[in-house]
């Protein structure tokens, strides 16, 4: 069973749906017990960091995810709950993150010398930079739906994939049992769905 | 790098998709879910529904399609028309779409793209703008198309933004079913303005029209069309490999 954990951010809908779509039985809950006993975790997100943070720790997330993580449990985290694994984050102030993976989510703007859409809107390239069994079958160059105007640097060691806007930003990470996407499998189409699968059977 | 976006609209009245033509392997064009899933496999990069529906039973037809459609087809989902409140969002949003687009709603109430951006984020708040050349100035259009506002487009566009849309949609009356291309000078106008991702809308009439908007714009970040589509005048498929070879990237 796979637990996707509800902490109040965003609209798990979509996730559930593909979730069912590649046959994995998903429950969105909150429940610590429920959480423990399944046996892959996903920490999704959407918006500010900051908020998502705040909610995590209100709802007592944020402790239960350290120790899932502690225990080798795979765990995933899309767009904004790949951010809150890093140990910095630097939106709205600086902000201490589940700090799992080494790193720092920091505004992409600044980075770039071309004015580009802010935030990244749209499906890009994955550039692998290293093997990672979440992309098993997915091929390099393939394409994957972002939103996003943070993304997380100083992190080369888990880095397992990049996409190119303008400079090349986080796309993927892991360590261990820890992994990342910075999009959305789930609205990546039949490639997303793929990666998911990959996770599940992990 | 990314690619440029592709996205087909969809009419849906009563939970019908309002026109089109059959595509082969397609047996019911009306059926909004069975489209959908016709041009996801097409390479659509995105979806848009339009509610036209003025019933609340059409509108009980509206979010049925959505939850079918979202637990089928898993690529981004933008839902518009008839969104008046946050709680119109929560809607939409609770049956599967990504994004929430806000047109008349916004202009009634200049409270509403704050409000909905602090709850959901602005990755789901979309700004629809018709607009249309008045006095030598964009003006800012309602009731599609029919009532005159007043309001300076680009001014509208840019505070809009500014309140939390964290994407614009620009449909041009002006080039609107003319079908000659799209508007490239009020385009051109509005991308400059913003920083946000601007999808062009109005006036598409062939693949030629997608390539001169992304090659005379090439920071235009979508194109979206309806009927070209849907009476088969230009397949997504054959669309996008034109634009690849005419050197715009697109994800084939």
């Amino acid at each position: 069973m796979i637990a996707v954990v509800d902490y109040g951010v965003g609209n798990l809908f979509s996730l559930r749906c593909s979730l069912e779509a590649i046959g994995e039985k998903a429950v969105i809950t909150r429940d610590k017990e429920v959480i423990t006993g399944s046996d892959h975790v996903i920490l999704p997100g959407v918006g500010a960091f900051g908020d998502a943070l705040a909610k995590l720790k209100e709802t007592g997330m944020f402790d239960l995810m350290r120790e899932i993580a502690e225990e080798g449990k795979p765990m995933l985290g899309i767009c904004v709950g790949m951010q809150l694994l890093f140990e910095k984050d630097l939106e709205f102030g600086e902000h201490e993150g589940l700090s799992l993976l080494p790193g720092t989510v920091d505004a992409i703007e600044p980075r770039l010398t071309r004015k580009l859409d802010i935030p990244q809107m749209g499906w890009n390239a994955l550039k692998y930079t290293k093997a990672s069994p979440i992309f098993e079958g997915i091929e390099e160059g393939t394409h994957m739906y972002f939103v996003h105007s943070y993304a997380a640097r100083d992190c080369e060691s888990v880095t397992t994939a990049a996409c190119e806007y303008e400079i090349d930003l986080t796309a993927a990470v892991q360590k261990d049992n820890i992994f990342g996407t910075q999009f959305h499998p789930e609205k990546s189409g039949p490639a997303g769905l793929k990666l998911l699968k990959n996770f599940c059977t992990l | 790098m990314i690619t440029k976006r592709i996205i087909p609209c969809l009419d849906v009245r009563d939970g019908r998709v309002v026109k089109g033509v059959n595509f082969e392997g397609l047996r019911d064009v009306n059926d909004p879910v069975a489209l959908a899933e016709y041009y996801s496999d097409a390479g659509a990069d995105e979806l848009v529904f339009y509610d036209i529906t003025a019933s609340h039973e059409g509108r009980k037809l509206f979010t049925d399609i959505l939850t079918r459609t979202a637990s089928k087809i898993f690529i981004p989902l933008t839902v518009g028309g008839g969104i008046n409140t946050v709680e119109d969002f929560d809607r939409v949003l609770k049956c599967g779409a990504d994004k929430v687009s806000v047109n008349s709603g916004a202009i009634r109430n200049p409270g509403l793209i704050p409000a909905a951006a602090e709850k959901y984020g602005s990755q789901c708040v979309v700004l629809s703008v018709d607009a249309k050349r008045v006095n030598g100035s964009f003006h800012v259009f309602q009731n599609g198309g029919r009532i005159d506002t007043g309001l300076d487009a680009l001014e509208w566009i840019r505070s809009g933004v500014e309140h939390g849309a964290g994407e614009v949609v620009l449909n041009s009356i002006d080039t609107d079913g003319v079908k000659q291309g799209f508007d490239l000078e009020m385009l051109k106008a509005v991308n400059e303005i913003v920083r946000v991702p601007v999808i062009a809308s109005g006036g598409a009439g062939s693949m030629a029209d997608f390539a001169e908007l992304f090659h005379t714009i090439p920071d235009i970040s979508a194109g979206l069309a309806a009927s070209i589509f849907h009476f088969g005048e230009v397949s997504i498929k054959d669309l996008k490999a034109y634009l690849n070879k005419e050197g715009v990237l697109v994800r084939l």
